[in-house]
Order: structure tokens, then C-alpha cells, then sequence
């Protein structure tokens, strides 16, 4: 019994990870169709934005909060003076963030020094049997899933998803409705930006702070995102899945190497059968 | 052969650039005359394994200074080149070999991974240069133009393994980074546990970017150990404490380890993180000698940083003082003749007298078992005087094969 417990944990555990640190990328990349190199680095910034606001005396919730609404406007300020020039030019849009992510390294280590830094947000653990398990792990599997409904229910029920909806899809038509088109470019940029701050935020007590640190998540949002496929959301939410039962049951009966080796195995074999991604031949939703 | 000429002349400029941009400081000497004598130093200022290199980086020119004020060597300056290697192995291979030729550096102080060791290796060989390595390893090198000033497995872990047998119990399970280091060192905790009357129950290895450790941790709770080991590495890995305080808890399992506080982690985590775990290591800043407690004054005002200082500072400052008395001895700063001196030279340093060991070329020292406190640093337990680097004088010799130059590997 116990044992099922730490198997639907872990899975739960790895899936709530895909999806948090994929969420920002789904608006960035399967919305809006920027190739954001920097997005592990936008992560990174998350995760200092938090530490930066507790060391100013914040506690650790309001810190995430400021960390997403910072990230945020860092996301909002790039698209202003970089992105917005390079829409629909996938390699220089590849060439510039890849710029940008040296760029934010080397920021944050000026800043912050190269050490690597703790954020601490003990929340004491809950015991099944000889397992326990981190009171905090399952508040951040549970916000992921917030964050992801909350997304969602932006885009579904808000005029303002559905501004951001048709501006995606046909920005000319959209324009000819008489749509700033390039506020909500902007807008959509920025909150990508801070669903990855969030992430960044949330993380930050798990991992610890790098500046170096958004290398590791920068590949397996990608995949995530790739995986998913044309409706950014649901396909999201469905490669994460995959990904996270494959990841937390084989990590937790083998080891890690085995499951993120495992995890890599299914993203090929899915994007050899279904090229467009699990969402390819789906006709509407997001 | 214009295309040639702009080739190099283009190779040439971007070398150029390149040392500007990457040696950080080229420390001057100031106070003897004479020509100087260059060394050189290759550490990890950035990247995941900066956490080992950023006190050392700093100590080892403190030491410079410290000599250059106190008259120079041989009545001449001694200047420093730095490099940094960026946590990456092709950087060593290249700052080591521009420092051997351009630079023409009589010793390299250089490389805290055991890889990035093995890659400049076989370049001091080919321009016959000298290596000093100023970091914790797995043993075994043999070979005369490699120094070893700090601790190997048999000088480490054969005190530390039976205290902690004895303090926590006989079941251990161990976790490491996944490369040659941990590898050997885990066969080492392991050999040491058993020779003390316990069992390991569970090994496990992890890449170096793995910060995940959720798995493993419910794997150790249904295993069920007395004591866990740590041998991992870098700050992705470091990610491992605090999750394991946040789960199990040193409280029900205790943790030993012969890595955490080599990169100050205890430093970077909260006090319920880092307190309580158990190590032995040549320094620590709370070591009760007045050497030790000078050397701490000196560094925080040289680097103006009043946080832990650390061991690989003190390997740093231990290495250069060692090279400089080989070279006094030697009367001769150019390595053949610094090799051929080592034998025997001594520098009673901050941990502790240390001496080289001529068959060798690694270090006698004295070493201390501590335990981590809840204000960032450590609690001195006892010290374990002159301990001999048994595991490689077992398997080198270089007194009787010169020529040597492999790394031989413990067989368990």
C-alpha cells in the first residue's frame, strides 16, 4: 500500500515538474512559435528573482509571486527590444535568444557571483509507513496543476484569451478587426515569461540556485513542448503525462539514468509515429 | 598562401583575444628584481565545479604574494598567469598547453576533477612541464610530473569510515557522482565498511546534472540503511541534501560524506541542511592550531570575503608554499630540477605538517575528522597525525620506475 503511495508520488512528483517547467515555453513556442533558447535561463532568473526577494525580507510565497511578476516584465522588456523584430524568423530568433541566455549567465554571475545559492522553504514531511515524502514537493505538484488550469481557463473563458487566441492564429484578420496586435504579442510574451518565473520560483527550494542552472530544464521543456504537438495546452498536458509515468515509475524501480534515458526512448518513438506531435491530427482546442 | 597567412594571422588575433578575455589576472611582482618566474594557474572560476575552485583560486595567489613580498624565490619575483577552465576539460587541455609553451611556466597549479587531471597529464609529460594538483582524489597516479599535495582514499577514509561504523551502525548505502572519483572512492567506503565489521547494502551513481533525487531517496527508505554516504559532486548533485532533509531527515538516517564541505556546501544551505554530517578532511576553519586560525585571518583579509574559507583554499596556499620550498632546495626553478628535489620537502601549513613523499609525489599529512555545526562550518572531533598515503605507496614507486606514468585503480 505504502509502496503504491511512493510510486503514484514519484510519477505525480515528475509529472508536475514537465508541466511546470514546460507551461511557459507551451504559450512561448506551441502559441506563439518563438524558439526561446533562454528559456532554461528564464527559469534561472525565476529562481534568483525568488532568492533576491527573500534575502530583501520577503517571505517565500510573496517571493515566488514577485519572481513570476519580475520574470514576467523581464519577458515583457525582451520582446520589446528583441523578439518583436523577429517574428517569423525561426534562425535568427534561434541566434538571438541563444544570445540572450549567454547574455543572462553572465548577468547573473556578475551579480550574484558564481556560487551556487539555497532558497529554503521547509515544510515539513508526511510519513506513509517507512516513506515519507516533502510537504512541499506536493504543493508544487498541486500549483502545477493551478497553474495549468488557470492557463487554461485564461484562454477559454476570458476575452482576452480569445483575443490572444485569434491574434495566434490569423494576426492579419485580427488586426483588420481592429486588434493591437502587437500588445498582445508583447502580453502573451510576458506571461510565458512569468509561468517560467514561476517555475523557476518554485523550483529554486528543490535544486538550489546556479546561474548555470537553466541547461538542465531547457531540453526537456522543448522536448515536452515538441511532443505535444499543435495545441500547446492539452498536448502539454499529455507528453508531461507520458513522460512523467515513464520517468517516475522506471526512475523510482531502476534509476534515474535509466528513466530519463527511458523518458528520451518514448519522445522518439512518439515523434516517429506521430510526427506533428500527440496533438498533430487533433482539429480544435489549445 | 595569402589564404594561409590570414588563416593564422586570424588564428593569432583570436588566440589573443581569447587570454584577454579569460586570464583574469596576471599577478605582477613587485618588490624583487630579477626575471620572473611564471606560474601558472587552470581553475574552474565558472561553470558547476566552480564551487571547488573559487577560494583555491584566490589563496594561490595570496601565497604568490605572500613569497613575492617576503623577497621572491631565488631573489626573483614569481608571476602568475591565471586561467580559467570553466568547468570544462577542452579548456584545461588548452590553457595547460599554452601555459607549458607561451608561457613557459616553471609549474602548473592546475585541475580539480580527476578527468580534467588525466587531460593535462599526458601534456606535461610531452613538454615536460610540472603538474601540481591541489585537489582530493581517488589515488593512484604514478608519475614524477604530478604533485598531489591533498588527501587520497587510505588518508581519508580509513579513519573515516570504521568512526562512522562505529557512531552510526553497519548498514550503509552509497551514492556518488558518476565518474572515476566516486567510483573508487565508493570502493574504498566499501572495502573500509566491511574491514570494520559492516555491510553495503545499496551503491547507486548519478550524472553530474542529475538534481532530482526523489527516486533514490525512496529507494534508501525501503532499504533501510544506518548511515548514507554521499560521494557526490557539483552543485546540480548538491540539490541531494536538501531534499534528503526534507524527506528522511538526518535525524532518522544519518549522512557521512567525503565531499560535502569541499565545495562549502555547508555554506549555501540552511543550518538543518548541512548540520550533522560527518567528514574528515587535512583543513577546516575551526581547526584549533594557531596556524590554522592565522591562515583564516590572512585569506579573509586578502579576500575581503568573511564566509567559510575551506580545505581546497588551504591545498591552494599548501601547493605553491610546497612548489617554492622544492624550488629553494632545488636552487633551480625549472621542473626537472624541482622534480628532482621533492623528495622530503616540507611546509608546516595551515592543516598541519605536510611532507612529500618521494615515491610518490603525493603528501604525509595530518587529518581531522569533524561534523558539520549549525553556523556554516565544522566541529573538530580529533585529528589523526601524519597519515601516509598507503594506498598509493602500495602500487608506485617511483624511486624504483622513474619513468612511471599511468594511474593504477584499487581491485576489490
Amino acid at each position: 500500500m505504502n509502496e503504491l503511495i511512493i510510486y503514484l508520488y514519484q510519477i505525480a512528483f515528475s509529472l508536475g515538474l514537465f508541466i511546470l517547467i514546460s507551461l511557459g515555453l507551451a504559450i512561448i513556442f506551441g502559441m506563439m512559435g518563438v524558439i526561446n533558447l533562454a528559456q532554461g535561463e528564464f527559469i534561472m532568473l525565476g529562481a534568483y528573482f525568488c532568492l533576491f526577494s527573500m534575502q530583501a525580507g520577503f517571505p517565500f510565497w510573496a517571493s515566488v509571486i514577485l519572481a513570476s511578476l519580475g520574470v514576467g516584465v523581464f519577458g515583457i522588456i525582451v520582446e520589446r527590444l528583441l523578439i518583436r523584430f523577429l517574428y517569423g524568423r525561426i534562425m535568427d530568433t534561434l541566434l538571438a535568444t541563444w544570445g540572450l541566455s549567454l547574455f543572462m549567465v553572465g548577468l547573473v554571475t556578475t551579480v550574484f557571483g558564481p556560487s551556487e545559492a539555497g532558497v529554503e522553504a521547509q515544510l515539513g514531511k508526511i510519513w506513509f509507513g517507512d516513506y515519507s515524502i516533502a510537504t512541499y514537493n506536493l504543493v508544487l505538484i498541486l500549483l502545477a496543476f493551478v497553474m495549468l488550469g488557470l492557463t487554461y481557463c485564461l484562454w477559454r473563458f476570458t476575452k482576452f484569451g480569445l483575443i490572444v487566441r485569434g491574434t495566434m492564429q490569423n494576426p492579419k484578420m485580427s488586426a483588420a478587426m481592429g486588434i493591437n496586435t502587437k500588445r498582445y504579442y508583447m502580453l502573451t510574451f510576458g506571461l510565458g515569461s512569468a509561468l517560467t518565473g514561476f517555475a523557476g520560483a518554485m523550483i529554486a527550494p528543490i535544486v538550489g540556485n546556479q546561474p548555470t542552472m537553466g541547461v538542465f530544464y531547457v531540453a526537456k521543456a522543448f522536448i515536452t513542448v515538441i511532443s505535444g504537438g499543435q495545441l500547446p495546452l492539452l498536448g502539454t498536458f499529455i507528453a508531461s503525462t507520458i513522460f512523467g509515468i515513464t520517468d517516475g515509475i522506471i526512475s523510482f524501480a531502476s534509476t534515474q539514468v535509466v528513466g530519463e534515458i527511458c523518458v528520451l526512448l518514448v519522445a522518439i518513438l512518439l515523434l516517429r509515429l506521430l510526427p506533428k506531435g500527440i496533438t498533430g491530427r487533433f482539429k480544435r482546442g489549445f | 598562401m595569402s589564404l594561409l597567412m590570414n588563416r593564422r594571422k586570424f588564428f593569432h588575433t583570436a588566440t589573443g583575444a581569447l587570454v584577454m578575455a579569460s586570464s583574469a589576472s596576471v599577478l605582477k611582482a613587485a618588490g624583487a628584481d630579477g626575471e620572473p618566474i611564471r606560474i601558472a594557474n587552470i581553475l574552474d572560476r565558472t561553470g558547476g565545479l566552480n564551487i571547488y575552485s573559487l577560494k583555491q583560486i584566490q589563496a594561490v595567489s595570496m601565497a604568490v604574494e605572500e613569497i613575492n613580498a617576503a623577497g621572491g624565490l631565488l631573489g626573483r619575483p614569481i608571476e602568475l598567469v591565471f586561467y580559467d577552465s570553466q568547468s570544462n576539460n577542452q579548456m584545461n587541455s588548452q590553457y595547460m598547453t599554452q601555459a607549458l609553451v607561451r608561457d613557459k611556466a616553471a609549474a602548473v597549479f592546475a585541475g580539480v576533477t580527476s578527468s580534467s587531471r588525466e587531460v593535462m597529464r599526458p601534456i606535461a609529460k610531452k613538454f615536460r612541464g610540472l603538474l601540481f594538483y591541489n585537489s582530493m582524489y581517488e589515488g593512484g597516479v604514478c608519475d614524477k610530473r604530478h604533485v598531489c599535495v591533498a588527501q587520497v582514499p587510505a588518508q581519508q577514509l580509513a579513519p573515516l569510515v570504521p568512526a562512522v561504523v562505529e557512531s552510526y551502525g553497519k548498514k550503509a548505502f552509497i551514492i556518488g557522482a558518476d565518474y572515476v572519483y566516486p567510483h573508487t572512492t565508493a570502493k574504498w567506503i566499501q572495502k573500509y565498511t566491511r574491514e570494520a565489521g559492516g555491510e553495503d547494502i545499496g551503491v547507486e551513481f548519478f550524472p553530474l546534472d542529475v538534481s532530482n533525487f526523489g527516486p533514490v531517496i525512496s529507494r534508501i527508505q525501503a532499504a533501510k540503511p544506518d548511515v548514507v554516504w554521499s560521494v557526490l559532486v557539483g552543485s546540480a548533485n548538491n540539490a541531494f541534501y536538501r531534499q534528503y532533509e526534507s524527506t528522511v531527515g538526518k535525524a532518522n538516517i544519518p549522512l557521512a560524506s567525503c565531499m560535502f564541505g569541499i565545495g562549502r556546501e555547508q555554506v549555501y544551505m540552511s543550518a538543518d541542511e548541512a548540520a550533522g554530517i560527518m567528514n574528515t578532511t587535512p583543513f577546516h576553519d575551526d581547526l584549533p592550531t594557531d596556524k590554522a586560525q592565522e591562515f583564516v585571518r590572512n585569506f579573509k583579509a586578502y579576500s575581503g570575503e568573511d564566509d567559510y574559507v575551506g580545505d581546497y583554499a588551504e591545498y591552494g596556499y599548501r601547493g605553491v608554499n610546497i612548489w617554492a620550498n622544492a624550488v629553494k632546495k632545488a636552487g633551480d626553478p625549472n621542473p626537472d630540477a624541482v622534480i628532482a628535489a621533492l623528495d622530503g620537502v616540507q611546509f608546516d601549513s595551515p592543516g598541519g605538517m605536510v611532507t612529500i613523499d618521494g615515491q610518490t609525489n603525493h603528501a604525509v599529512m595530518d587529518i581531522h575528522r569533524v561534523i558539520t555545526n549549525r553556523n556554516q562550518s565544522w566541529d573538530h572531533i580529533e585529528t589523526y597525525s601524519q597519515i601516509q598515503p598507503l594506498d598509493t605507496q602500495a602500487v608506485c614507486d617511483l624511486n624504483a620506475n622513474p619513468n612511471d606514468n599511468k594511474q593504477y585503480f584499487l581491485e576489490l
